[in-house]
């Protein structure tokens, strides 16, 4: 089994307020892809016999959903919004310095597989741009000094 | 846990009585329920089960004028009002936050600070239409907002505000925080439905409507956060007093989350009928614009408004004003733009967002926004052709109002605005095969 004892709890906890099993499949994804960080078809099959829905209909709803990613990607996920009011903030040159910080290009993994970095639809973060969701924090008002504060800090992380 | 640092004008919504949504925002301690408890919460939803019938209070909210928050405008009391009385089935309510039209950032403010005034509505709605269970679809990136949501739940259940017999009225209501999966569609309320049920968020055929065959095909609301946000209020002060506020076909007051090139880019709660100029040049909210470098254009209504020019800002933001300037008030979005922003540049991050989120059920819109993205990037390149201005406005005009879901006419109606206010932009574009202006927009 991938997922731990307590994913499951928390998975089980969750299916049996809704009135039919189906609606269990996003909640149980998002277990899963927090623990995780990404789900792939084995995973489905785990989570197909919690909840006791097929395993297809898993995939099928998992696949439309941007946030259930089939391939494991860095420790540190950076998802910075390039939508309208973070670029008219930014956020084009926060991807470039990124880039240039990071040494890889959008879309791209560090070779040491700490971080990732993506470009992603509005966060809801437009009042606050630019910005960077890592995992599942938001880093908000943005300007260079405070982004290489937060990527030298989560550098220097130990594993 | 995780506290936005964006500004808001709770400031001035803590001295002025009318506005209600904003006034304890800026107070960390009002997401705990004995702190909202003692500023008068959860009173309204005890008045409701205590004293007053289905159909008064449906009628309350009727005689209020509020409307949809979310985008739409449509009128709630009438929307309670479509659940069939005597349906042997289950209903539901569905509080739709899954915030995600780019420049709206309004409902998360409220659900990261004042989280128990949502629940409040949302039982009070769910009271008017005999529902038992409701939902709250809050998209799944806000994860903050998430747990300040299933916290307050918990709080909730745990006071006897929630679950059964709630204050010994025989009433029972229960309450789940569903979390989406990251998709802009599923805030539409079939798609979001659709979410629920464990599918892939695709927006469903109406007619049967929502309000008749819903959530597991039985009589299902779906509203916005900030228009259930405003409920308790009105039950609390009445539905005359939501009424004296606003214009006189826009009642209440709306949030409006303020963008792009201002000084003081925030989150303000004001009457509707407040002047779009001075919600960006008043120094309580916008603060001018950044830089002191002139004003473009605006859009006013959050990504999938049509946009207007600085000539048109005179306007007062309300449904039927924005309107007469053919745009919309839509969510309340207000990206502003100044002269150093290349119009096509702005349609190619635009129709990028619906390119990606279009759900794919309809040919016009899943296949339309891919060939628009494409001429548009070429167009932004610099490798635009003489036509392909025409071709743009051929295919807008087959995706216009030839989908089942409002998401094709959203795509297309910020092009349509753009190509006819700034034609020339677009055809020096072709012509020189550059930008008129290259936005630039330096990140320090």
């Amino acid at each position: 089994m991938i997922l731990t004892e307590r994913s499951i709890t928390k998975i089980k906890e969750k299916a049996v307020r809704y009135p039919r099993k189906k609606s269990a499949i996003l909640p149980a994804l998002t277990v899963a892809y927090r623990q995780v960080g990404h789900v792939d078809e084995e995973i489905y099959k785990e989570i197909s016999k919690i909840i006791d829905v097929p395993m297809v209909e898993i995939a099928e709803a998992a696949t439309f959903y941007t946030m259930f990613p089939k391939k494991p990607r860095g420790k540190y996920l950076l998802q910075v919004c390039n939508n309208i009011s973070c670029a008219l903030r930014g956020s084009d040159s926060m991807i470039q310095h990124l880039e240039n910080k990071l040494d890889i290009k959008l879309g791209e993994t560090t070779a040491d597989n700490k971080f990732s970095l993506i470009a992603v639809e509005c966060l809801g973060s437009c009042s606050t741009a630019p910005m960077v969701q890592v995992n599942l924090d938001y880093h908000e008002n943005l300007d260079a000094q405070k982004l290489d504060t937060l990527i030298d800090d989560l550098k220097a992380k130990k594993d | 846990m995780h506290y936005s640092p964006v500004i808001t004008n709770a400031d001035i919504a803590a001295k002025d009585e009318n506005l209600h949504l904003f006034q304890y925002v800026e107070d960390p301690k009002q997401c705990e329920i004995d702190t909202f408890v003692s500023r008068g919460g959860y009173k309204a939803w005890k008045k409701v089960l205590d004293s007053i019938s289905r159909e008064d209070l449906i009628e309350t909210i009727k005689k209020s004028g509020l409307r949809g928050r979310g985008g739409a405008g449509f009128p709630t009391g009438l929307k309670w009002s479509f659940v069939p009385k005597d349906s042997p089935k289950a209903r539901y309510l569905c509080c739709n936050a899954d915030e995600s039209e780019p420049g709206t950032c309004k409902d998360r403010v409220i659900m990261e600070r004042d989280p128990h005034s949502i629940i409040e509505g949302m039982a009070i709605g769910s009271y008017a239409i005999g529902c038992h269970l409701m939902f709250i679809y809050i998209r799944g990136e806000f994860t903050h907002c998430i747990e300040k949501m299933e916290k307050a739940m918990e709080e909730a259940y745990a006071k006897g505000h929630l679950g059964k017999n709630i204050y010994g009225s025989g009433y029972d209501l229960d309450m789940i925080v569903h979390t989406g999966g990251g998709a802009y569609i599923c805030g539409e309320e079939t798609a979001l439905l659709n979410s629920i049920e464990g599918e892939r968020g695709q927006s469903r055929m109406r007619p049967p409507f929502p309000a008749i065959e819903g959530l597991y095909a039985c009589p299902t609301i779906v509203n916005n956060v900030e228009s259930l946000a405003a409920v308790p209020h009105i039950i609390n002060r009445g539905a005359e007093w939501y009424a004296s506020l606003g214009t006189e076909k826009s009642k209440g007051t709306k949030l409006f989350s303020l963008s792009g090139h201002v000084n003081r880019p925030g989150n303000f709660e004001v009457p509707l009928g407040f002047n779009l100029k001075d919600m960006i040049y008043s120094p309580d909210y916008g603060g001018g614009m950044l830089g002191d470098v002139p004003l473009k254009g605006v859009i006013p209504g959050g990504a999938s408004t049509p946009m207007l020019l600085p000539d048109m800002i005179d306007v007062a933001l309300d449904y039927e004003s924005l309107q007469e300037k053919d745009s919309m008030l839509g969510s309340g979005a207000i990206i502003v733009f100044n002269e150093n922003t290349c119009i096509v540049w702005v349609i190619k991050k635009l129709i990028h967002f619906f390119r990606h989120e279009s759900c794919g059920k309809c040919t016009p819109c899943r296949e339309g926004t891919g060939w628009l993205e494409q001429m548009i990037n070429r167009i932004e390149a610099g490798q635009g052709q003489t036509g392909d201005l025409e071709k743009i406005e051929e295919v807008c005009g087959n995706i216009l109002g030839r989908t089942i879901c409002p998401l094709g006419d959203a795509a297309v109606m910020p092009i349509q605005s753009a190509l006819r206010l700034y034609r020339d932009e677009w055809q020096y574009h072709i012509d020189h095969k550059k930008c008129m202006v290259k936005s630039n927009f330096e990140f320090k």
